[in-house]
């Protein structure tokens, strides 16, 4: 009872010392952090500007997590290796299901298969992907009973992080989660890779590559993937963060143990050094995706190394 | 070109789809039972007098203790699962529409006037803009909500400050191409006021690809308002959309009454698939580049 007054009053305290000057001033950071990764790709002097931001938010501004009492930095990191590997296998998932699709409707566009992954693509699109969670769980854990609708199974360690994907009670339970959050993705990569196939087809360099005498495999394994990938690596790069973000429904969904089912937690019990914790480390992960693509892209497309910088 | 008036052979060119018009037939129905739910629903879900707690969670096309057929069964209220889904389609087009007009008003009206004044102005606009683009919208709406809390007026908000940035870009972007036409330098040196210009000459010319966006963007809005109410953060208990129905069933799903999360799915799937479609064909219709 004591506990649950001195947390009230807590709370009260600290909305009543203005929150929002809490909530902006490292939003304001943030946007600063985001314009720059947008316009400049990415220079030192800032990041670092942020790391020092995050250090001293983490040691003094963001304080302790009302619900949980430790600080809320800590809480978030605690639960990040959860979401990146949901977030990872969603992202494989959509890839290297997709770009297989994709080549095969942009190499037949007319065939009946060719056209019914493109509707399926449509459908991907359209579907509420909460509600596609919900209906997962209803066919496979209710209806059949396969795969447990709940949580994220036993974790074993690697290099000192625990992950679930080497065993296969892990696998059972990350499955379901992890298709649920790929189909956005999937729908996404099937088209860019179905529409950059139908344009790589009719370029000289796939002529040529036929006139040379190179075999079908040769010509859409090596000449067409190769330029098919760079629109896909740039997509698939800033999707990451927004895989992450949507992992907030996903992980609500399926009990999922990672950052975004706290995030719901604590909005709904008004936690805000969490909030703001989170916040705070979505954006860095975003700014470190945008600069990891920035990079891929050039190595794969050298056309950016030496004119303006692509955007 | 014929001589036809041009919404006439927009209408016929539209018409030329079959997939698009069956969207379009579907789109209609469904406005029209969302516009009549009062009317056409078999009870009122959220009048308590006339739920009965024994018809509660009664599968699809059970028998009502009064006599009346639950065609999509009955909720753990014992309420009548279409009359929910038609009122709940009702919440979820009204705030779909209404958070959409707002966005492209101040979407579009920023858009303009970057494209026609640029300098600071255009700078400024565009930065937030950009700043906006970087982020998924159902987080920049998860962090408006967290802060701002729960109500239909403060999601349409976060519905709108998610939006305005997509219109804001088109409408400049496509204003830029439109100002150095002849006519725009016509309406220039015949000395008209900048807002008639603006509104009389640059704004219809710039409408067809926003219209295309806005239609794709309410069924976004939709998906996203529903997202946002099944996670407890949109729209409060009294007010309860699609998207509040389907978490209502998530709660009844592992007991197997799945038709309390299924139903409002399936109508929240045929507004959402039946609007892109419509845009789809939009987009077709509106673009004279394709038309040749």
């Amino acid at each position: 009872m004591l506990a649950v007054m001195s947390l009230l009053v807590f709370a009260g305290v600290y909305a009543v010392g203005n929150p929002m000057d809490i909530l902006v001033n490292p939003q304001s950071d943030q946007r600063e952090m985001a314009r720059a990764a947008a316009a400049l790709g990415l220079d030192r002097p800032l990041l670092e500007q942020y790391f020092i931001f995050l250090r001293h938010a983490a040691a003094g501004d963001l304080g302790k997590s009302f619900a949980f009492n430790v600080p809320a930095i800590g809480l978030i990191l605690e639960r990040m290796p959860a979401t990146l590997e949901l977030a990872t296998a969603a992202m494989l998932i959509a890839v290297i299901l997709g770009i297989p699709l994709g080549l095969w409707a942009g190499l037949k566009p007319g065939s009946a298969a060719g056209k019914s992954i493109m509707a399926g693509s449509i459908l991907g699109f359209s579907l509420p992907t909460f509600w596609v969670g919900l209906m997962l769980i209803m066919v496979f854990s209710v209806t059949l009973g396969w795969l447990p609708s709940a949580g994220r199974g036993p974790t074993a360690n690697l290099l000192g992080i625990p992950v679930s994907f080497l065993s296969l009670e892990g696998w059972r339970h990350l499955i379901l989660p992890a298709a649920n959050l790929a189909l956005f993705n999937l729908a996404l990569v099937i088209r860019l890779a179905r529409a950059g196939t139908r344009e790589a087809m009719l370029q000289d360099y796939v002529r040529f590559a036929r006139a040379k005498g190179l075999t079908e495999t040769r010509i859409v394994g090596v000449h067409v993937l190769k330029n098919v990938l760079v629109p896909i690596v740039t997509v698939v790069g800033v999707e990451f963060g927004s895989v992450i973000a949507f992992a907030v429904v996903t992980e609500s969904i399926f009990a999922w143990p990672g950052m975004g089912k706290l995030l719901i937690d604590s909005i709904n019990v008004l936690d805000r050094p969490v909030i703001v914790g989170y916040l705070c480390i979505v954006v860095t992960l975003f700014v470190a995706i945008n600069f990891v693509v920035d990079l891929a892209y050039s190595w794969l497309d050298p056309r950016v190394r030496l004119g303006e910088t692509g955007s | 070109m014929t001589a036809r008036k041009p919404l006439a052979r927009a209408a016929a060119d539209f018409a030329a789809g079959r997939i698009a018009l069956a969207g379009f037939v579907l789109l209609a129905l469904l406005l029209l039972a969302a516009l009549f739910a009062p009317w056409i629903s078999p009870q009122n879900p959220y009048d308590l007098a006339q739920l009965d707690l024994l018809d509660s969670r009664l599968a699809p096309g059970a028998r009502s203790a009064a006599g009346g057929i639950y065609w999509l069964g009955t909720d753990d209220q014992g309420r009548d699962m279409l009359s929910a889904i038609l009122y709940g389609l009702r919440t979820s087009v009204a705030v779909g529409l209404v958070s959409t007009l707002c966005g492209l008003a101040i979407g579009v009206s920023l858009g303009l006037a970057a494209a026609w004044f640029g300098g600071w102005l255009d700078a400024l606009v565009m930065r937030l803009a950009d700043l906006q683009l970087s982020f998924p919208s159902i987080l920049i709406a998860l962090v408006l909500l967290a802060v701002l809390g729960q109500g239909i007026d403060k999601i349409i908000l976060a519905l709108v400050a998610v939006q305005w940035a997509y219109y804001a870009r088109t409408a400049r972007a496509t204003a830029l191409v439109e100002r150095r036409k002849d006519y725009i330098e016509a309406a220039t040196s015949l000395a008209l006021s900048h807002a008639r210009i603006l509104l009389r000459h640059l704004l219809p010319n710039c409408l067809p690809p926003l219209i295309v966006l806005a239609t794709v963007q309410v069924a976004a809005a939709i998906t996203l308002e529903a997202t946002l109410s099944f996670l407890g953060l949109g729209l409060p208990i009294t007010e309860p959309s699609l998207g509040l129905l389907i978490s209502n069933g998530f709660n009844y799903l592992l007991s197997g009454h799945y038709w309390i999360s299924f139903f409002p799915g399936i109508a929240l799937l045929a507004a959402v698939v039946s609007i892109n479609l419509v845009a789809d064909r939009l987009r077709d219709v509106l673009n004279p580049q394709l038309r040749q």
